[in-house]
Order: C-alpha cells, then structure tokens, then sequence
C-alpha cells in the first residue's frame, strides 16, 4: 500500500488521483495522519463536517497553487514556501468559518490553526502536488480531503450516536436513553479510532485471505 | 524527473532566484490574508456583537437596549465605544422607555476541567443577582456541564441576594449549600453529581461580586440615562 | 483572564488537560516514539525544550502583533518563526554541545512543526497569559507531554512480551492504551478548584 505513494507521476488526467484518497489510500484509516484533529474535534458529527470541509478546502487551494507554482519554486526553499501557503489558506478558512457562524469556531477551537501542522497536507503538497499537473493535483487533494472528511465523519457520527444519543443533533432514542458519557470524552475517541482501525484491519485481512485463495484457484487452472 | 532533480540539486543555490520566490509567494499570501480579513472583519463584528447583546439580554430580564462602560482605574465608570483592548467593560441593559434594568458582568474563575466564563446581571433595584450565562466551559459533559442548562440550578439564580449593608459591603457572601436545603436568598443549591462544578460558579460570583458591586452602587448614577 | 497562579497554571498543563490524553495535541509523535522507553524520555526533552522556546517566541511575537494591530498574521508568523528558531537553535547547539545535540539532535527537526508546539503557542495566546505564566504553561505542557509518552512506552514494551492477536497488533492496540490512560488522566480533573 505505502509503494502507491511513491509512484511515478502519471502526465494524463485521471480519476484514480480522486479516488485513490477515499478509499485504498485514505489519509486517516490507510495511512494513519493527522490524528489529532481526527480525534480531537469529532464529538459531534457537524464539528466533524465542519472539520472535514475546512482541511478539504485548504488541501485543494494548497495543492492547487503549489501545482502550478511547481516549476518556479527551487528545492531549496520549497518546504518554507509551502508552509507560507498552507498557513495563508488555513488563516484564510479561520476567518470564513468566524463569518459563518461563531459557535461553530468555537467548537473547533484551536483545531482550525492547527490545520497548518496537519501533515496530510504538507504531505500532499510534497509527495504530489510538487511533481503532477494542475487537474491531477486538484483531484488529488479533493479526494483526500473528502477521504479524510469521510473519516472524520465515521468517528464523529459513532461518537454521537453513543455519547450523545443524538445524530447531526437531532435525537434518535427515546428518553430512557442513558448515553455513555465517555464517548465524547477524549477517552471515547482513542477507542473509538482504535474500534474502526481494527475494523480497517480485518477487512483488509480477510481481501487478503480471498486474493490468496483466488491465486491460488488460478494457477491450478493453469 | 529524476534528471531533473539531480541537476537542480548540483547547481550551487541561487539566492537571488530563491529570495525573489519567497518574497513573491509572501506578497501574493499577505495579500490574500489582508483580503479575506478586510472582508470578513465587518461580519464577524456584528455576530460577536449581536451575540454579546443576546447574553446580556438574557442575564437581565426586561432589558431592550444596552450600552458600555469602562472601569477607570480610580474605580469609576465612563460610556466606552469601540472595540475593547484589555478594559474591564460592564454593559448595562435599559427596558423600552429607558430605565436601568440592570448591570452585566463577565467574570472567570477555576472550574473543574478549565477556566469558566460567565456573565451574570445584577438588578440595582431587587438588589440580587437576576441571571446567569456560561460563556465558555470545558465542564465535564453529562455532569459539570449542567451548570449551563439545569433549570433547577439556573433558578438560584433568578433572585440571588446580594445586597449590601451599611459599611457598603455586601451583607451575607454568596454560599453553596447541597440541594433541598437553600433557605436564604443568598445560597445556591448544589447540582448532585456537580458539587465541584456549582462550587467553582458559586465562588467565582461571590469573589466578582464582592469586588464590583459595592462600586457599581457607589456609581449607580453614572449608568441612568 | 490571565489571573491564575503559576502552580495552577503548571498542574493544569501538566495534569488535568494533559496535551496529549485531554487536548489530543502531538499525536504523531505519541503513537511513532512510543515504542521504546528511552527513545521516548528523550523525546520528551527535546519537545519540553522546543516548547519553552517557542512559547518565548510566541509572547515576544503576540507582543509585536498586538503593537501593530495585525491579528491576521499571528498564525502565519507563528509557524514561520517557531520553525526558523528551532532549526538555529538546532545549529547553536550541535556546534557547542554536541552530547546536548547527541541526546535531543536527531528530534529537533522532526518536532518543529509538531500540533503540540503550535498548539501550545495558540493557548498561551487565547489565555492572555504574561510571560511568566506562558512559561509555566509551556514547561507543565512538556513535562505532561513527557509523562504520557514515558507511560505509553512502559505499557507498550510490557505488551512486547504479551500474547496479542496479530489483527490488533500496532495502532489499533496503542490507541485503546492511550484510551485507558486518557481515561485515569480525567481523574486529576478538579484538582486545581
């Protein structure tokens, strides 16, 4: 899976790049990076979104400009440049989100700025916005980011059904209900990262098992 | 690719190349960042603002309008407009035809996880405490974060005496006490399961209390309109 | 704000909202360095000692932004300062300690642009913290850092020996850890009321 990374960079558009970061090579469950706005701001499934959108939107713009500046930067001074770019974006998008609603930025707290230090986008400006073109570039960091948002989701919404017995606010059981409490606790979302990460872990496994018996079918065939 | 690398790597560094994209990206950032702020400031005043003026509203039931005042350092207050950079500001809430309802005060102190923010209106008249509002809590949910929305705890607060006595002081300190035993107008009732939590607002009101509001009375008239 | 006395402040970073187990700061590190005890007590230093760093850079800047009235720059010059500082520190101490730069060296880099840094140099910031206190808070913020790094490692070097399926070996087991000692860290909650 880690070979996918470094490939060689492929000229033509494709949407491989777009779909490659849902699911094979999905930025939080494949790779394990930026954990910790995954674990720290999905209590709920709106600070989740919410979340998810804004890493979206700085992956794109970042990856974007780095793209089409990829050939007048020098090496020398590229990580410096493309820390000067995420941290613009980042700011730009704490501003948006002030401008949208207040209790939402106060929600994500802190977690917004540090978007910047989230290595899925350092790490997506360097290992593929610095070598591929615009549009490949461009699907790439939207579906990482909407990987990474898909992510985000799946812990915000299991820790809301759980610690909150609500989903996107609205309650869902009736009021004998007694919710567990430790699930939006930080406590809550170490287990729950672990609980989907070995999920991850035993689908993987049994594709593997498959694949090996389907070889193994084949080359009887042959 | 790799060619390319390898020569890029060879070549001794060019700083003038290097300093003209540094600059170049910094002036097209900062330009950027100026815009959005330019055009995001204006909004984002009005909604902090607005959401200022709700708690207020809410702390002081009856206000309609409301207007700020600074705390000079002999202990007197003046109008303050515009933005605030380190002041202690009051805000107080005047109904339709213009009468002091009452007096909003912030106020932080130690709460069980992190530091609590409230704001709380003070009636001038009733001589009580007649809301609460917290701002900012990390209280534990399901627990300490009742102090936000138990209405039983929140009725402590509809008439919480706070009246002074003839030194200027305030007569009896604001005291917990556990639930099912407030006999005085001064105690609050404890929230079970949230002794720590209702303690910490109980000594955050008694110690902002105890400081401002014998100057709020001593100055009562400078908040009439 | 900006009141709390500096003990406080200390058993605060350090304890009840521990960076790692409560604010979910420096994750990264957490889950890569954890593995060895001594690696990670290293590690701790190195961090503890970029932290009381930045959090210097971070008020002097605060302090800077504040004077020319341009709070839009703050994140961009945090990170960019923050960074550059680490890395001429990194210079300064290989050429006159070089058995400082054998212990903590190989980290520096590697922490620079660590969530925990950041974040630490943002709180100080929101809490409107002096000098004094943000330097309290930076060294309770390592040395809780440290502490949780130095648990994880024993736990997971104990687990070395232990009979795991091989389906939970790795991240999976380590974040249900971190989940368990998150969980003992809430206990040091109300500590400082």
């Amino acid at each position: 899976m880690a070979n996918d990374l470094f490939k060689m960079p492929e000229t033509a558009v494709s949407t491989d790049e777009f779909i490659k970061g849902l699911w094979r090579e999905n930025p939080v469950f494949v790779q394990v990076l930026g954990m910790c706005p995954v674990l720290a701001v999905t209590n709920s499934g709106i600070n989740a979104i919410a979340m998810g959108l804004a890493t979206t939107f700085v992956l794109v713009m970042s990856n974007i400009l780095v793209s089409s500046l990829r050939k007048v930067i020098p090496k020398q001074v590229r990580i410096a440049t493309y820390i000067l770019i995420i941290a613009t974006f980042v700011t730009v998008v704490e501003y948006l989100i002030q401008a949208i609603s207040l209790d939402l930025h106060k929600a994500l707290g802190a977690f917004i700025s540090l978007i910047v230090v989230n290595c899925v986008i350092l790490g997506r400006a360097e290992a593929f916005a610095s070598k591929n073109t615009l549009a490949n570039s461009f699907l790439d960091g939207l579906g990482m980011g909407l990987g990474f948002t898909f992510a985000l989701l799946c812990l915000g919404v299991v820790r809301e059904i759980l610690g909150s017995g609500t989903i996107f606010g609205i309650g869902l059981f009736p009021d004998g209900f007694q919710s567990w409490v430790v699930m939006i606790l930080p406590g809550g979302g170490f287990f729950t990262m672990g609980a989907w990460l070995l999920f991850f872990n035993w689908l993987k496994e049994r594709n593997k098992k498959r694949e090996a018996a389907l070889s193994e079918s084949g080359t009887g065939v042959k | 690719m790799n060619q390319i690398d390898l020569k890029q790597l060879t070549a001794p560094p060019n700083s003038w190349h290097m300093l003209r994209t540094l600059a170049g990206v910094g002036i097209f950032c900062s330009l950027l960042i100026v815009a959005t702020y330019q055009a995001t400031l204006p909004v984002i005043t009005t909604k902090k603002l607005e959401k200022l003026q709700e708690a207020v509203f809410n702390v002081l039931p009856g206000a309609a309008s409301k207007a700020n005042f600074r705390l000079t350092p002999d202990g007197r207050f003046e109008p303050f407009e515009g933005t605030p950079k380190g002041e202690t500001l009051v805000y107080a809430g005047y109904d339709r035809q213009g009468k002091l309802v009452g007096i909003a005060l912030e106020a932080y102190g130690q709460g069980f996880q992190d530091v609590l923010h409230i704001i709380y209106g003070y009636s001038p008249e009733k001589q009580a405490v007649v809301g609460i509002q917290v701002l900012e809590s990390k209280e534990t949910p399901g627990l300490g974060d009742k102090i936000e929305k138990d209405p039983a705890f929140l009725a402590n607060f509809e008439a919480l005496d706070v009246s002074l006595s003839g030194d200027g002081q305030i007569q009896n300190a604001i005291t917990a006490v556990k639930k099912g035993e407030k006999q005085q107008p001064y105690e609050i009732e404890c929230i079970t399961g949230a002794t720590i939590s209702s303690k910490a607002i109980t000594a955050i009101l008694q110690k902002s209390t105890g400081e401002f509001i014998p100057m709020l009375m001593k100055n009562l008239a400078t908040f009439e309109k | 704000m900006g009141n709390e006395s500096l003990s406080f402040i200390f058993l605060n970073a350090a304890l009840i909202n521990n960076f790692v187990l409560a604010y979910f700061l420096g994750i990264c590190p957490f889950l890569g360095v954890s593995g060895k005890l001594e690696t990670a007590t290293r590690m701790g230093g190195a961090v503890t000692f970029v932290m009381l760093i930045s959090s210097t850079c971070a008020y002097g800047i605060h302090q800077l932004l504040v004077a020319v009235d341009a709070p839009f720059l703050q994140l961009i010059s945090y990170i960019v300062v923050i960074a550059s500082t680490v890395q001429l520190v990194e210079m300064f101490i290989k050429k006159f300690s070089p058995s400082l730069f054998r212990a903590l060296g190989i980290f520096l880099p590697l922490i620079t642009t660590n969530c925990a840094i950041l974040g630490l140099a943002l709180f100080q910031t929101n809490k409107g913290y002096n000098f004094a206190q943000s330097l309290v808070y930076a060294l309770g913020a390592g040395i809780g850092f440290t502490l949780a790094l130095v648990l994880m490692a024993g736990l997971r070097e104990e687990l070395e020996l232990a009979e795991v399926p091989n389906l939970v070996k790795g991240t999976a087991l380590t974040l249900m850890l971190a989940g368990i000692l998150s969980l003992t860290f809430m206990g040091f909650a109300g500590l400082g009321g």
